[in-house]
């Protein structure tokens, strides 16, 4: 019963983040690039769209803080770690010269992909790659560690 | 092209923000019923790991999660006239770009949802740091392919 809620919540979850995605056009990389465009037709609706979701989420972080729990029963698994290495900074950059490439991130692609769309599709299976490669990576470093 | 780039200046700030205020919604739904944090590359990248690696665990509510932001387009339909759509990268850039982001995000731990949403709310330093990369990143990158390369 529980279980099914918890699949439940995040399902709505995914579903909401994706109509959030639509309705502010960040689904649509013309706009994305449009923002990273500083030197073109800037288009600012970027930043908006990480105001609203920042202000809004903001309230939920305040509430979780104080809680041990959520309110179903789980615990609440936020990232602890301050520290800014070169991982973080280097896995970021990788991140942004892809996103200026194609004006895609990970949420965006997957919710066109679920229109059919050809290119996101393809998008999404190299984004997939690039994941699985970073995982044989370090399943790599771990075991040449190791021996 | 113009047209639609005019209507969308002047629509866009109110629909941006809704939109916006909508992913905040469900990252605190996210948040407060399951206690997790609504990074997609992360929760994707698990799902990838996970079977990789043989491990089921947590592999049901990120397969849900997931679910849901892929039907999302095609239960919108239902409603509302999803908005256009232009995706001018070839092929080929597209593949390059889906393999950068694809390692990136999960080398740094995240994206524009993980870092750029819920670690700005909660002020993250490394969050912001990562946000301040990838975004300063892209710029440069749209710049140099629309503007030195062309």
């Amino acid at each position: 019963m529980r279980k099914s809620i918890v699949l439940f919540t995040a399902l709505i979850s995914g579903l909401v983040f994706g109509f959030g995605l639509i309705l502010s056009g960040m689904v649509n990389p013309a706009i994305v690039l449009a923002f990273l465009d500083v030197a073109g037709q800037w288009n600012p609706s970027l930043l908006w769209v990480m105001g609203g979701a920042v202000a809004v989420s903001a309230v939920a972080f305040f509430i979780a803080r104080r809680r041990s729990v959520s309110f179903l029963g789980l615990p609440v698994n936020v990232p602890t770690s301050s520290v800014i290495d070169r991982r973080l900074l280097a896995g970021s950059f990788l991140f942004g010269a892809g996103w200026g490439t194609a004006g895609f991130c990970p949420g965006p692609a997957l919710v066109m992909a679920g229109t059919g769309s050809e290119k996101a599709i393809l998008f999404v299976i190299a984004m997939l790659a690039g994941m699985l490669l970073f995982e044989i990576a370090g399943h790599a470093r771990k075991s040449s560690a190791a021996s | 092209m113009n047209i639609a780039q005019t209507i969308a200046e002047i629509d866009i700030p109110w629909l941006a923000l809704t939109g916006g205020m909508l992913i905040g919604l469900a990252t605190a739904l996210f948040l407060l019923a399951n206690g997790r944090i609504a990074g997609i590359s992360g929760i994707v990248g698990g799902i990838v790991g996970g079977l990789m690696h043989l491990s089921w665990r947590d592999l049901d509510w990120r397969l849900a999660f997931v679910l849901g932001l892929v039907v999302s387009a095609l239960v919108w339909q239902q409603f509302f006239n999803l908005p256009a759509v232009q995706i001018q990268a070839s092929d080929m850039m597209l593949v390059i770009a889906g393999v950068l982001v694809g390692f990136g995000t999960r080398l740094g731990s995240g994206c524009t949802s993980g870092h750029g949403v819920c670690g700005i709310a909660r002020l993250s330093p490394r969050s912001i740091a990562a946000t301040v990369m990838f975004m300063s990143t892209g710029f440069a990158v749209v710049y140099l392919l629309r503007h030195v390369i062309v």
